[in-house]
């Protein structure tokens, strides 16, 4: 096994008067991946974090991160990888820059080498004009950038994420995107991310692993999953509602009916290329939709497909999912 | 570990600066002491003509009480920083770098030393310019210093087994009333041969508490007393020495995370 990579083998976590946090996961994330852990609170997101990186013993199975055992060679585990933690774990009373400082002794970096670090993160991460100012004073976006610099003090080669964007607005979140993806494509650093957010697995991640109750639901790239639901719809809403079966009989030419909450709906046979044709074919038949939208799947539709149940939170990441959504108004 | 020594400096550097950082834990222990001492000194000022009373000054009697009460203050610095480090995650992070469990607790009860003989140092100045003249001289007062650094260990240690075990900073608090009872029944206000044989001298006499007062006290007026030493020396020795193995076992228990 090469020394970036995670794995974990029938990895279970049981709490005292507690259903099985994690009940018996499996994953393999390669050297260099970005692998997102994808799943509603509570799912187990967090408890494999905290076992994946020696925080939490595991009631059975096995993992190995960066080679090493996590609970025989823990010590080792912790030299190889960042983390940070769902809560920026911070003192508030600190500055950006003495928490550099502290975290880069307490990683043993040799003396002379710890206030160019501390500086080319406090750079990298945007905190310059704020390193000498007190944590309690940092925004959540501040806060968080901070504590992925502190995870990186020492260079891993592994770094796990949880939940890193959660409540950051949504420059954070895309600054933060780039800085995992350069420190994957540039440093060749394994990420390992969970995230409640669909749109942040389907940008970020190689690889997503799905989990759902404790267990792994769905593993795969997040075009072979959504791939795996199916083809994209198309959804028309009719300005006259007497005009529902026409419409109906319109988009059945390119492809099975399907359900629809507003309207009428069609999986598409070939691909949103139909979508074009569907517009010209409505147009043909004057018939006036006053809304049109073509839905790609989404790892919710993954989800879903895979638990019976929307993904929590996502209501809010649907529309990015969707691609292309197209709203005509009534000629 | 090579780097242990750097990192006790810089976790106890950091215990430091956050005490300093928060004006309301820096002036409670040096300014509440000091008062209960101006409140005592004028109140208990007729037990100087008790036969056998040990000083002509009471103000040199009650000095050794804003020790303890300052030690007492340290404790509760001390476990409510580390609970708050339980709490926020901070001790998760600093358990994932090389950091050894005995460098945290070293780091932090260095800065609650540190801060200690800042009040030791003050409670001195205070007495002596109010008049007190220590009755072992100067070497006294380092022998005070010595000492009040063991009582300071002691107590802070225990603040920091009471952290790890509810790693809440509110239990941490609420050991506070608890421990001025210990100190409330003790020699704190009278000397023990003087007080009448009732449960409460009895309650003093079997309290550790009145020893470490007693110990203080004979530096500053009798001089030399070995037995009042030792007898001090010894509990603060005995209850450092539990305080710091219990919290030991208490760090790596939550870094096994059992």
């Amino acid at each position: 096994m090469s020394d970036n990579s995670i794995e974990a083998r029938e990895l279970v976590r049981e709490f005292k008067k507690g259903p099985r946090a994690v009940d018996g996961i499996d994953l393999q994330v390669e050297p260099g991946e970005i692998y997102g852990f994808l799943g509603p609170n509570g799912a187990g997101k967090s408890t494999t974090v905290l076992m994946l990186t020696t925080l939490l013993p595991p009631t059975s199975g096995t993992a190995r991160v960066g080679g090493y055992d996590v609970v025989k060679e823990g010590s080792e585990v912790r030299k190889a990888i960042g983390a940070a933690l769902q809560e920026a774990a911070l003192d508030p009373l600190l500055t950006g820059r003495e928490h550099l400082r502290l975290q880069a002794s307490l990683q043993a970096l040799p003396r002379e080498e710890r206030v160019p670090r501390a500086n080319e993160l406090l750079e990298r991460v945007g905190l310059t004009d704020a390193a000498d100012r007190r944590v309690k004073g940092y925004s959540g976006g501040m806060k968080r950038r901070l504590d992925l610099a502190l995870a990186l003090v020492h260079r891993p080669r592994i770094l796990f994420l949880d939940e890193p964007t959660t409540g950051l607005d949504i420059q954070s979140r895309t600054a933060l995107w780039d800085e995992v993806r350069r420190l994957a494509k540039d440093e060749g650093v394994t990420v390992f991310l969970t995230t409640q957010y669909l749109e942040e697995a389907d940008v970020l991640a190689d690889r997503v692993g799905i989990i759902d109750h404790g267990r792994i639901v769905a593993e795969g790239t997040p075009g072979a999953l959504k791939a795996e639901i199916g083809r994209p719809t198309v959804e028309a809403v009719p300005v006259d509602p007497g005009d529902a079966d026409r419409a109906a009989a319109i988009l059945a030419r390119f492809g099975e009916p399907c359900a629809s909450a507003h309207g009428v709906g069609v999986r598409l046979r070939t691909g949103q290329a139909d979508l074009a044709e569907i517009v010209r074919a409505l147009d043909r038949e004057g018939l006036k939709v006053e809304q049109l939208q073509l839905h790609q799947p989404s790892l919710d539709d993954v989800f879903l497909a895979k638990t019976g149940r929307s993904l929590e939170g996502a209501d809010d990441d649907e529309q990015d999912g969707r691609v292309g959504a197209l709203a005509m108004e009534s000629a | 570990m090579s780097v242990a020594p750097d990192q006790v400096y810089l976790l106890a550097r950091r215990s430091v600066v956050r005490t300093l950082r928060q004006p309301a834990n820096v002036i409670g222990p040096l300014i509440f002491p000091l008062f209960l001492l101006a409140v005592n000194s004028a109140g208990l000022r007729a037990e100087t003509h008790l036969p056998g009373f040990p000083s002509h000054s009471i103000l040199a009697f009650i000095l050794a009480v804003p020790f303890i009460q300052g030690a007492l203050f340290a404790t509760m610095n001390t476990g409510t920083d580390l609970a708050r480090d339980i709490q926020t995650g901070f001790l998760s992070r600093l358990s994932l770098t090389p950091m050894r469990g005995t460098a945290l607790l070293l780091g932090q009860l260095g800065g609650t030393i540190t801060l200690g003989w800042i009040q030791a140092l003050v409670y001195i100045a205070v007495g002596t310019i109010a008049g007190v003249r220590f009755a072992s001289g100067v070497p006294g007062v380092l022998v005070l210093l010595v000492f009040y650094t063991l009582v300071v260990l002691a107590f802070g240690a225990l603040g920091l087994f009471a952290a790890l075990r509810t790693g809440s900073g509110e239990a941490v608090q609420g050991l506070f009333p608890a421990f001025f009872v210990f100190l409330f029944i003790s020699s704190m206000a009278i000397p023990r041969n003087l007080m009448t044989h009732t449960w409460f001298r009895d309650a003093a006499t079997a309290n550790p508490v009145s020893y470490l007062i007693e110990g203080v006290r004979s530096l500053i007026v009798i001089g030399w007393d070995g037995e009042a030493l030792a007898l001090g020396f010894g509990i603060a020795a005995v209850v450092a020495a539990i305080a710091i193995a219990l919290s030991a076992w208490s760090l790596q228990q939550r870094l096994a995370g059992s």
